[in-house]
């Protein structure tokens, strides 16, 4: 059953139309990433999949009782509120230590638990927000560009270990990515957006797609349709058995 | 005991503080310094048209404040609450209030008591509404704390867990509306939003999570009872004497 479906949403900021005729559904145990170029709407659809931001047309259908884990894009901590690791964890309602201990040591986040959030770096924030949104053990994840400001061996150190959650959870994650290399080895599916849905499909499909070539293949002077060459001819059992490995 | 004016003065200024250092807070975390501003100035007009009307000014306090604190959050919901908007409506507001006190019929309207407020002439009445106003700001915030501070970090967390971040927006805007009616006479208009946020801005620097910053005061009364989880321990705290281990958003106005 799905466990999201949007069905021709649209969404408008003031006269600019952000999204337009956007059609998908989220199934259980999938993983699913969105690309697409800056301004392309990306995190709007996600916002309005959970509900926050108002649809000009189209609608979002939820399962009933669905539990999502969000990790946002950003989240600014106003210094003027002091909080620390343990206490992010407890909203928007209170878990147990042990609970906390074990998203923590899961998302690669231990030992933190005493910080103060606005005291984290780049990366142990990711790791904590991943944290927080893993504890009410979500049938969906969403995650907003969670490896932004990873260097490469750390996004693809969490990439795995979104994996290795999302076989112990059975969860579905649902994620915007730009890390076009882990992409097409880790997502069951793909979806390319610049608006609209430009093309959707396994990674093999998206990436033989000429909408995919005009958004992604001529801004990196050929450098993907390298990468892209090389990955169309290797042999794609051995992706699937090591799939987040091929990182650096 | 409230027959001496003293009494009835300190007791006046715990109430007022108990609220304002809770929702300080809040004021403090999410910027709302100019909505504070907006919604108390426009109390003068309530006091005004109140006083013309025959009424408690109370009432007429708890419809400006009210209606300011609505129209500012629908504003702020509209993506229009911009700094130079809330800046007219507070001075607009003030200039409307003072207008109406010049020119209403009656017994001139000592302006001075509303804008500065005057704690020695706290009577029995006064009391009652600024200590069931306390409980009803302590009370709500209470109970919905964990929807004001998720929404207060990120209005996208709230959505995501089901809640309704607007709701937690609109009830601060209204709660802002009652401190203002509690704390007028303490503070009088000008000066309420000095107490929502000094207190809330010293709080910050001895606490360690929003509990403690919020309701620290009551921490040392409340351990082992079933408010114990809210303090949480800091280990950056120095562990110096009971004055500064309940570290009072609440009681540092007083």
């Amino acid at each position: 059953m799905t466990l999201v479906a949007a069905e021709g949403i649209a969404v408008r900021q003031g006269r600019l139309r952000v999204l337009q005729d956007v059609t998908l559904h989220i199934r259980p145990g999938e993983i699913v990433t969105i690309v697409g170029p800056n301004g392309s709407g990306k995190s709007t659809l996600l916002r309005a999949l959970i509900g926050a931001v108002p649809l000009a047309a189209g609608r979002v259908m939820r399962r009933p009782g669905l539990r999502i884990g969000y990790v946002p894009q950003k989240l600014h901590i106003d210094p003027t509120l002091p909080i620390t690791v343990r206490r992010f964890l407890d909203l928007p309602h209170p878990v147990e230590d042990t609970h906390a201990c074990a998203a923590l040591e899961e998302a690669g986040a231990s030992g933190l638990e005493g910080r103060q959030m606005a005291a984290l770096s780049g990366g142990q924030f990711q790791r904590v927000l991943l944290a927080r949104a893993i504890l009410p053990e979500p049938d969906l994840l969403i995650l907003d560009e969670p490896t932004q400001g990873l260097d490469q061996p750390g996004a693809s150190a969490f990439y795995r270990r979104l994996e290795a959650i999302r076989d112990r959870l059975g969860c579905a994650v649902l994620m915007v990515s730009h890390d076009l290399h882990v992409v097409m080895s880790a997502s069951d599916r793909v979806i390319c957006l610049n608006g609209h849905i430009c093309c959707e499909g396994t990674p093999a499909v998206v990436s033989a797609a000429p909408a995919w070539r005009e958004l992604f293949g001529t801004g990196t002077q050929g450098a993907l349709a390298l990468y892209r060459h090389r990955h169309d001819h290797t042999d794609h059992a051995a992706h699937h058995h090591s799939p987040l490995s091929e990182g650096a | 005991m409230l027959d001496d004016f003293l009494m009835r003065a300190a007791l006046g200024a715990l109430g007022v503080a108990l609220a304002s250092g809770i929702l300080g807070c809040f004021v403090v975390w999410r910027r709302m310094a100019y909505f504070g501003d907006a919604t108390a100035h426009a109390s003068i007009l309530g006091v005004a048209l109140s006083l013309g009307l025959g009424l408690p000014p109370v009432s007429g306090i708890l419809a400006t404040a009210g209606a300011t604190a609505l129209l500012v959050w629908l504003l702020a919901e509209r993506g229009i609450g911009a700094d130079a908007v809330l800046g007219v409506i507070a001075h607009g507001a003030l200039g409307l209030g003072l207008f109406a006190a010049a020119i209403l019929p009656g017994p001139r309207i000592s302006l001075e008591a509303w804008l500065f407020g005057d704690i020695l002439t706290v009577g029995r009445g006064d009391l009652l509404m600024i200590w069931a106003g306390a409980g009803l700001v302590a009370g709500l915030v209470r109970w919905h704390w964990g929807l004001l501070l998720t929404s207060t970090l990120s209005p996208d967390l709230a959505r995501a867990a089901g809640m309704d971040p607007r709701r937690g927006s609109l009830l601060l805007s209204l709660l802002l509306a009652v401190v203002v009616a509690a704390a007028i006479r303490i503070v009088g208009a000008l000066l309420v939003i000095a107490l929502l946020i000094i207190p809330a801005a010293a709080a910050r620097g001895l606490a360690c999570t929003p509990e403690g910053m919020a309701w620290g005061f009551l921490r040392g009364s409340a351990r082992g009872r079933h408010w114990a989880g809210w303090g949480w321990p800091c280990s950056r705290m120095p562990r110096w004497g009971p004055p500064l281990s309940r570290w009072p958003s609440v009681s540092l106005p007083l």
